[in-house]
């Protein structure tokens, strides 16, 4: 009996699948809804709360397309995909865009024909380690067992590192970040090793964040950014150009507290003006409405909100901006104009 | 006479002595732990050592059990209040109960749906569990898997009812073409359900908001509710497509022998986990481009997939063990294939074969956890996902390790139970 | 008198007796079932071909002759970061035997000793061994293996053993267990140490050699001669005096609590990983081993026991002469299926970071190459080979028990 609800919604499936058109901007606008790749769990960058709602950096991405798209920052279908799974949920469409702090190589651009939009966080891989033990650079873990979290490209800067600087050491795989956390914690591992920014994550949620370091040295460049399919170039302009107006509205001054005043009429600034759609046509050119990056904005902030909403010195995570300042303050961040 | 026999013989006992009570040692609760735990040296030494081994885990466990907190908000509060004792932090199941057994995105307010519906199970089931039941009722247990998938996924009534629909009219075709032979029967009750379902499809998407539930999408299914679903559908599945890969394994046609035996071999050579792999990450590039199946019903045809190879075995091992003579006089009252199946082989098979069948479902229901390890959010992902990983709960795993343990104990302890005492009642039948 | 005529002799062959003749319906349904098993597999290679094309995606096995870039905590064989992938899956193939090998001897002792107890006549030890086969049989593997794994975690940190003046001193002078694993002395093969070896594996030999001889003395003449303490000594005099007379060509590496301030170095090492999974198999494994042990006891008669004890002989030797060699028919086939459970159940291992052939190729190759196709197909492949590799062992292995059935 249950067999008849199984082809049911097998033909459901069918069906919904023989609607799907040609282009994901399309897609994304007839179901409604966005469907968004995450991590399965890292605290600042996406994670669901008590309430099962997600919130972080990389969901508040997510969140922003949503809203320049479907003007609705809640029309987002949150999809935790894990190291393993999420070149294939793109691959495959079941999800239009992946927000996991996923590095941007070469290979992963070519090889497996993606296309990544931006960068949206400047990360490298670190090292934490217990203050007792005393350790205070990277060189000096010879004969260390190390805990990393595998299914990124960590694995890889880890060998590089020990090897090109002579050392051993054991490693630990382990596959989701909280276990890494227990074992690191129960001192399993005398050390961990992930992105920067992912360590920070993890020891904000310790008992004691000050008993444990980060060390100094950052042995990778790891570019975190959004990334979508190759080929659709108009869905992967949207990804990148959603994040260029938050970029370029931290610069420009722009914040979700005035996004609503300086776009109810335009204003001096003819670069925010055709930014919030005021003038110029800059979202039809995109296929979207011309407010679409005033609602990107209105929802999530602009990127300087989204860092110290949910990384920045006053989250438990505190991470400085870093690398990940505006071009003007001595950072990377560098919007195109929108012009 | 008595007087002569009185004389004669010094003393006769003319009534029973009171009786006595047996030696100290040899009754009661001293016999008893003489006979059973202290029969001898070795015996003795067992004893003491079984006893050690107990007190010295219930010594760790008692404390931590009542000592534990159900009230505290966080792991920080628990380690304040406990100042190191080591109790456990409960508070966790307080706080969190909601996303461990529905998963963190089902709806809070309509969590009385899963949870009518496993009442509901509980309740559908007895006709099939307790064969003395009136018959009748199992046309109620027929109808809810239509209810179930109502309640729990929501969205339209008209979608479960033109789905039963399209059985019932399938099956009353079935029933007039099966003079026709069984496998014309099956034909036209396959071509008439699909045209019903088409047309049930169509009115159903016309009209979405009639007496509708909100809709929940299968990606907001999880905690021990999507252990749960995935055991009680994969199972269900799993029968009917066992049976046919069984009875494909024992045919005489040779091609269909070996797809089924291959096909078997194949799905219980590898585990589990490299299966929900294929679902997750392969099963995608052999589907038709465009489709896209929601995770939870690709890894519910793979779990069927395996569920249905070690089922078959199981019915196979039923189908061998039946005597030969069975499947002689079948063929001798003139029966067909399909008929001496029906009739005379299946049911004594399934018979014998129940006792694996329910083995074989335990077992499924306790894999349906691996499905943690391809981010899907069951009752282990929950904790190893986003409440380990929490600022909250970073720290307290016996807590939730020990509930998850508990959960699928009481459970698969009630299946087996129950399984054993079917067996007791099916082997008193045979005698 | 009517006589039936096959109406086909004389009709000559017809469309229909394809479906009504049973001499051709099994062709046809044979045929049809061919065709839809050949239709079925084309539709999923065109659309493995088209999603492949619409991806710009290709099958190849490039990568597994490609650097696989990362390194493994255990290794059975040589590798490093600049090894191959196909070596990564090699050493991951070698752990998942290893462990798969470890945990079906231990389980099995395991299960044997629990199904016996289970039998006790003392009921504390069979409510204890029931308490620990339920337990165990009706709580899913990878919560165990998840628990077991935490337990294991609770051992000191190997910084308690190192420094010049420790915490605490080896145990016994040569074992430490951490949090990390056992460490052992590891024994070094020096010049000479062949011969050793070799005398050790003869006395193995005449170990079975002289059990047979008792044994054969038993059934001939009825005399008993003692059999542990002669096999002890056969089993150890002569190797140590080959080792003595060569001049002790074996010699200890001890663990090093100096060499570096993190971990005990040299010697021989089980690390945590293999420890927890090795464990968690075995005990998870074992109980299931006991209910088919149980079963098998009890599966033979009463009467078997009773014969054997009017015989006098003693309960031990009625369990290991008269009632295992009979439960063993019973005990073996479900016994080659819980072989093949630990094998696929080692699967699991990297729930507690163990480097198995689904870490390794499965996982961080799958990652790195994003070949999931490729490394599934390959991961499938592997286990089907090795399943298949220990039921045709064991199902020899259970056909030379079962000929002795008379």
């Amino acid at each position: 009996m249950k067999k008849t609800v199984f082809f049911g919604a097998v033909s459901a499936a069918a069906l919904v699948a023989g609607a799907a058109s040609a282009t994901t901007l399309e897609d994304v606008k007839e179901r409604g809804k966005l469907n968004c790749g995450v991590t399965t769990g890292l605290v600042g960058f996406a994670a669901p709360d008590a309430n099962g709602n997600w919130e972080g950096f990389d969901v508040a991405l997510c969140r922003a397309v949503a809203a320049a798209v479907l003007g609705d920052p809640n029309a987002v279908e949150f999809v935790p995909t894990t190291g393993k799974t999420r070149f294939t949920s793109l691959a495959s469409g079941e999800i239009d865009m992946l927000a996991r702090n996923t590095t941007w190589t070469f290979s992963r651009d070519n090889d497996l024909k993606f296309e990544f939009t931006g960068i949206n966080y400047y990360d490298g891989q670190g090292f934490m380690v217990p203050k007792d033990l005393g350790v205070t650079s990277a060189k000096e873990l010879d004969g260390a067992t190390v805990c990393i979290q595998t299914g990124t490209t960590t694995e890889l800067n880890l060998a590089d590192f020990f090897r090109k600087n002579n050392i051993s050491y054991e490693p630990v795989p382990i596959e989701t970040n909280g276990e890494a956390q227990q074992q690191y914690l129960a001192g399993a591992c005398d050390a961990y090793t992930t992105d920067a920014s992912g360590l920070a994550a993890t020891r904000a949620t310790f008992e004691t964040p000050g008993d444990h370091v980060i060390l100094p040295e950052i042995v990778s460049k790891e570019p975190l950014g959004p990334l979508v399919r190759h080929g659709d170039n108009e869905w992967g302009d949207i990804v990148r150009w959603t994040l260029n107006a938050l970029v370029a509205a931290e610069e420009l001054g722009v914040s979700s507290a005035n996004v609503g005043e300086m776009s109810a009429s335009a204003g001096d600034s003819p670069e925010i003006n055709r930014l919030l759609g005021t003038e110029g046509n800059l979202g039809e050119m995109l296929g979207l409405e011309n407010d679409w990056a005033k609602n990107a904005i209105m929802a999530v902030g602009n990127y300087g909100e989204v860092f110290e909403k949910n990384i920045g010195q006053n989250t438990p995570i505190g991470l400085a901006r870093g690398l990940n300042a505006q071009w003007t303050d001595g950072g990377l961040l560098y919007s195109p104009p929108f012009r | 006479m008595s007087d002569t026999h009185s004389e004669s013989i010094s003393f006769v006992r003319e009534s029973f002595l009171p009786e006595v009570p047996p030696p100290a040692a040899e009754a009661g609760p001293v016999k008893w732990l003489r006979a059973n735990l202290f029969s001898g040296a070795v015996n003795s030494v067992m004893t003491l050592l079984a006893l050690a081994l107990l007190i010295y885990i219930l010594w760790g466990f008692l404390p931590w059990l009542l000592g534990g907190n159900w009230t505290a908000s966080n792991i920080r509060e628990c380690r304040e209040i406990f100042q190191g004792s080591g109790a456990g932090c409960f508070a966790v199941l307080t706080e969190r109960w909601n996303q461990l057994l529905f998963g963190f995105s089902y709806p809070p307010s309509e969590y009385w749906r899963p949870t009518l519906s496993l009442l509901l199970l509980a309740v559908v089931i007895a006709p099939v569990l307790f064969s003395h039941l009136p018959r009748w009722l199992l046309i109620v247990t027929a109808l809810y898997p239509f209810t179930a998938y109502w309640l729990i996924w929501g969205g339209t009534i008209f979608t479960p009812v033109m789905a039963l629909a399209g059985v019932i009219a399938g099956y009353f075709a079935y029933r007039r073409a099966v003079e026709r032979g069984f496998a014309v029967g099956l034909l036209a009750g396959l071509v008439v359900a699909l045209f019903v379902w088409w047309l049930g499809g169509l009115a159903a998407a016309s009209e979405p908001d009639s007496l509708a539930l909100e809709r929940v999408p299968s990606r907001d299914m999880g905690g021990f509710m999507l252990n749960m679903i995935l055991g009680v559908v994969c199972v269900s599945l799993s029968l009917p497509i066992g049976i046919l890969l069984a009875l494909g394994r024992q045919s005489s046609l040779p091609i269909v022998k070996w797809i089924c035996v291959v096909f078997i071999e194949f799905i219980r050579g590898v585990p589990l986990i490299t299966l929900l792999f294929v679902a997750n990450v392969v099963l995608a590039y052999f589907l038709p481009p465009g489709t896209n199946f929601d995770l939870i019903l690709r890894v519910i045809i793979m779990i069927t997939m395996f569920a249905s190879a070690y089922i078959a075995e199981v019915i196979r091992g039923g189908l061998a063990a039946l005597p030969r003579g069975q499947y002689e006089a079948a063929d001798s009252l003139g029966l067909d294939y399909a008929q001496a199946m029906r009739l005379i082989i299946l049911p004594q098979a399934l018979k014998i074969s129940i006792p694996g069948i329910v083995n074989v479902a335990v077992g499924l229901f306790k894999d349906t956890t691996l499905v943690s390890i391809i981010s899907m959010f069951d009752l282990v992902g929950m904790i190893r996902g986003p409440i380990l990983a929490s600022t909250d709960w970073n720290g307290v795993y016996w807590e939730l390790f020990g509930f998850a343990a508990l959960l699928f104990f009481v459970v698969c302890y009630g299946i087996s139970q129950y399984s054993q005492w079917l067996e007791r009642k099916l082997a008193t039948d045979h005698r | 008198m009517t006589t039936f005529t096959d109406p086909q002799q004389d009709g000559g062959f017809r469309l229909s007796m394809l479906l009504n003749d049973t001499r051709y319906r099994g062709l046809t349904f044979q045929f049809i079932a061919l065709l839809l098993l050949i239709g079925f597999m084309a539709f999923l290679g065109m659309n493995l071909v088209s999603n492949l094309a619409a991806a710009g995606l290709n099958i190849s096995y490039e990568f597994l002759g490609e650097p696989a870039g990362y390194d493994i905590n255990q290794r059975l064989i040589d590798y490093t970061s600049q090894s191959t992938h196909f070596r990564a899956a090699m050493v991951g193939l070698l752990n998942t035997l290893l462990v798969a090998v470890l945990a079906c001897l231990t389980a099995t002792v395991i299960g044997v000793v629990a199904g016996v107890a289970r039998l006790s006549s003392n009921w504390l030890v069979a409510k204890v061994m029931s308490l620990y086969v339920e337990a165990f049989r009706n709580v899913p593997v990878l919560i165990w293996i998840l628990i077991i794994g935490t337990i294991v975690q609770q051992g000191p940190s190997p910084r308690v053993y190192l420094g010049d003046d420790p915490e605490r001193g080896l145990f016994l002078g040569f074992f430490a267990f951490t949090n990390r694993g056992l460490t052992a002395p590891a024994p070094v093969w020096l010049e000479g140490s062949i011969w050793v070896v070799g005398v050790f594996l003869a006395s193995i030999v005449g170990v079975f050699l002289y059990r047979r001889f008792v044994r054969k003395a038993l059934y001939d003449s009825g005399r008993l001669y003692p059999v542990f303490w002669p096999s002890v000594a056969i089993l150890l005099i002569p190797a140590i005096v080959t080792y003595f007379l060569l001049g002790q060509p074996i010699g200890i590496d001890m663990p090093d609590v100096l060499a570096n301030r993190f971990n005990l170095q040299g010697g021989f090492e089980i690390q945590r990983p293999l420890i927890a999974l090795w464990l968690a198999l075995s005990v998870y494994t074992g109980a299931f081993i006991a209910e088919n042990v149980r079963a098998g006891i009890m599966a033979v008669s009463k009467g078997q026991t009773e014969a054997a004890a009017s015989l006098g002989l003693r309960p031990r030797r009625i369990m290991n002469l008269v009632v295992l060699p009979q439960a063993l028919r019973v005990i073996i086939p479900p016994l080659i299926s819980n072989y093949l459970n630990i094998t696929k159940n080692s699967s699991l291992a990297i729930a507690v970071g163990y480097a198995d052939i689904t870490a390794t190729l499965g996982g961080i190759t799958l990652n790195q190459t994003g070949r999931a196709i490729e490394t599934v197909l390959l991961l499938m492949l592997f286990y089907l080979m090795i399943s298949l590799l220990i039921s045709a062992v064991m199902n020899v292995y259970n056909a030379s028990v079962s000929l002795k059935e008379r």
